[in-house]
């Protein structure tokens, strides 16, 4: 279960988020749309705990513990997962090589390099990752939609508790779109994770069925609701959704 | 290199008893020279060699180059070597050893982390000086023989095959090129002799099944590599773990020959302790359509001047150097690489990847010259520097001469920073700053430790991951 209270944020001296609060339970799935600059990412980086962002009042919780103060390597260990925007590229480091990394710090274990590939073969299957990416340097020259599917890849890998998209479907065709957001909801029914999925769309949310959806607009939610909200958008846009 | 040990074992190259065997006998005799250099301490090394004259005479004309020859004004600072205050013969025995006990904490404890076999961290500790390879080794030397490599330490070569050595010894590298190549070739001891006949590949890296080998580390070694036409030889020497010395001064010559159409590679890996001036001179002839190729990884010392070079003799051959630098706190390493380009058709590549941390200070120097004949010839020179704290240091000097306008130069260089996106981004992924840092390290200079043995390129990132512990902030 995520809690987020009355969370105020700053990104480089400027107030972006002005009290949020948002209760997620284990596997239930809250879609966050909005306009451009409302504030989407930086709550997703507020709560993965970017060091660029500064939380100025408020908390948020992770089964019941605050989360806040930690360092956002020890916030994944507690089961925390961000797909990111923009995935950053990682020159010289082989994916595999990353990935059983992440694998073994995550789980504290030990797994030889052979069984841990069949493992990975398996869930880039799933997928539709090809494998040669896998042999490649982490997100070097990836395609944009390649980058996203493997955010959702070493989703697969972590398993985590709780996880944040965001924007993972934009610049994604149609077929990967499905390939994602199918992937992201078997992981969902695996482990119960709970899911917030920032989005511009409803098409994905065709794929996820969100038991919430909200509206983000000047660092506040302004809106709350069913699937219904987010074909109302749809239709009329931000700007009818007024605080 | 425990991987190593461990695959031999499940192919049954190597069985238990043999390794436990490996170390063989003291040497019964001691020879133990007072500190200092003199003619005197000059003939004596030759006689107890008991070398041929030419050789003893080589020795003092070097010996009197060297006297004449200013210490280098440029590089590293060499202020602190005193040349009175070194042992230039030491034939070590156990009893004059260090004890496990002097030896200091952290380089202990490198060890323990990389897995080094305890008898392997004795020798490079300096605990146990001797380690005969032969016992162990036996069944790849034969292999070898029958092929008609030779491949064994300089002194023995130079008493079996003194036709060879007088035909090229100091031919590549005469003593009067630097004051460093002068006193290696006037007190040289140790070093590999190789010989790889018209023809013949050798597949296997040479040194990795013999990296240990106390012939081969040695304060002035003294290697010479001949590659007969169309031959190939990749030759491997160094050590990732740190080599614990009480010796302050390591200068070596490596002289190369890759004749037309050969092939060699020429890897090294040093990881000196702190206390030691790593002064090397390395250079290749390479001939005819023949490609010679150095990678050079410096990671240890107090300061390291290296720049393996090419002369490119014959038309159409290539010249390589992948250069790994790694200057920790108070260390400055100097290095890079230089291509001469005396024949039409040469190419030319450098890589250089430097990595600074602390107070440590990574230079690049490196020197393009292309001859009024070399027609048709490229160089391409990428050096990139990685600065890891906001006291570390990198700097670039490279010198670029082409005298012909059929000829093409390429230089690029960079500097960046451990990049704090890219610390987030897997940071996010549960790994911590130490860990992160040194997967984007280990990522920046991946394009070299690739080519890298594999359980070189396994010690070496290991190394940067025990390097990062508590450095970043």
């Amino acid at each position: 279960m995520l809690v987020i209270k009355d969370l105020h944020v700053s990104r480089d001296n400027k107030k972006i988020l002005r009290g949020i609060s948002l209760k997620v339970n284990k596997g239930e799935v809250h879609a966050l749309m909005g306009p451009n600059g409302s504030g989407k990412s930086t709550l997703a980086n507020a709560v993965s705990g970017s060091p660029l962002i500064k939380i100025t009042k408020g908390s948020i919780l992770l089964n019941d513990k605050n989360i806040k103060n930690l360092d956002v390597d020890a916030r994944s260990k507690l089961g925390l997962f961000m797909a990111f925007q923009y995935p950053v590229e990682v020159s010289g480091v082989p994916m595999l090589q990353f990935l059983k990394l992440i694998y073994e710090n995550k789980f504290n274990t030990k797994i030889t390099p052979g069984k841990f590939l069949m493992l990975l073969n398996a869930e880039a299957e799933k997928l539709h990752v090809s494998k040669d990416l896998i042999h490649r340097y982490l997100n070097e020259g990836f395609s944009g939609g390649e980058k996203k599917k493997v955010e959702i890849l070493q989703m697969s890998v972590l398993k985590p508790y709780f996880s944040i998209l965001d924007e993972t479907d934009s610049g994604l065709d149609i077929s990967s779109l499905k390939i994602v957001a199918n992937g992201v909801d078997r992981i969902r029914r695996e482990t119960e994770m709970g899911v917030i999925v920032i989005t511009h769309y409803s098409r994905i949310l065709d794929y996820l069925k969100p038991d919430y959806v909200h509206v983000l607009k000047n660092g506040k939610i302004v809106k709350s609701g069913g699937l219904d909200v987010a074909e109302e958008l749809e239709k009329t846009g931000y700007e009818a959704v007024s605080s | 290199m425990s991987q190593k040990i461990k695959e031999k074992k499940k192919s049954g190259f190597m069985e238990d008893t043999a390794y436990q065997y490996g170390f063989s006998d003291p040497e019964d005799y001691v020879i133990k020279f007072k500190k200092g250099l003199s003619k005197k301490v000059v003939e004596k090394i030759s006689k107890l060699k008991n070398e041929p004259t030419w050789m003893l005479q080589n020795r003092l004309r070097a010996y009197d180059i060297f006297l004449s020859k200013s210490m280098p004004k440029w590089g590293g600072n060499l202020d602190d070597i005193d040349f009175n205050n070194i042992y230039y013969y030491l034939k070590p025995t156990p009893k004059e050893s260090k004890t496990w006990e002097e030896v200091p904490k952290n380089i202990k404890k490198t060890f323990d982390r990389l897995g080094i076999p305890k008898a392997e961290q004795d020798y490079l500790a300096g605990v146990k000086t001797q380690y005969d390879s032969e016992l162990v080794y036996g069944s790849v030397k034969k292999e070898l023989e029958d092929k008609g490599v030779i491949f064994m330490g300089t002194d023995e070569g130079l008493l079996k095959y003194p036709e060879i050595f007088k035909q090229y010894f100091g031919t590549v590298i005469p003593s009067a090129d630097n004051k460093f190549a002068a006193l290696n070739t006037a007190v040289w001891s140790g070093g590999s002799f190789v010989y790889v006949p018209k023809g013949v590949k050798v597949d296997l890296p040479l040194q990795a099944y013999f990296r240990i080998n106390a012939k081969n580390i040695g304060q002035f070694e003294r290697t010479l590599i001949i590659a007969e036409e169309n031959s190939f030889v990749n030759y491997v020497e160094g050590c990732t773990a740190p080599v614990y010395t009480s010796d302050s001064l390591h200068s070596a010559v490596v002289e190369i020959i890759v004749k037309k159409n050969a092939r060699v590679r020429y890897t090294t890996i040093q990881n000196w302790s702190s206390n030691v001036y790593n002064l090397v001179t390395k250079r290749a002839f390479a001939y005819e359509n023949s490609v010679m190729e150095w990678v050079d990884g410096n990671i240890g010392s107090k300061v390291t001047m290296k720049y393996p070079s090419v002369y490119l003799m014959g038309k159409g051959a290539k010249g390589e150097v992948l250069s790994l630098a790694y200057a920790g706190d108070g260390q400055h390493q100097d290095t890079g690489g230089k291509f001469m380009h005396l024949a039409p058709n040469t190419s030319s590549k450098m890589i250089s990847k430097s990595i600074s941390k602390g107070s440590g200070r990574a230079s690049y120097r490196g020197m393009v010259k292309i001859a009024k004949n070399a027609r048709n010839s490229k160089s391409n020179v990428e050096c990139d520097a990685l600065l890891i704290n906001k006291n570390s240091r990198t700097d670039t000097y490279p010198f670029i001469k082409n005298d012909n306008n059929s000829s093409k130069v390429g230089h690029e260089a960079s500097v960046s920073k451990v990049d704090d996106e890219q610390l987030f981004y897997l940071m996010s992924r549960g790994l911590t700053k130490e860990q992160a840092s040194a997967l984007i390290i280990s990522g920046f200079i991946e394009p070299i430790v690739k080519l890298l043995p594999m359980e070189y390129a396994a010690e070496l990132n290991k190394l940067i991951e025990l390097e990062m512990e508590g450095s970043v902030g």
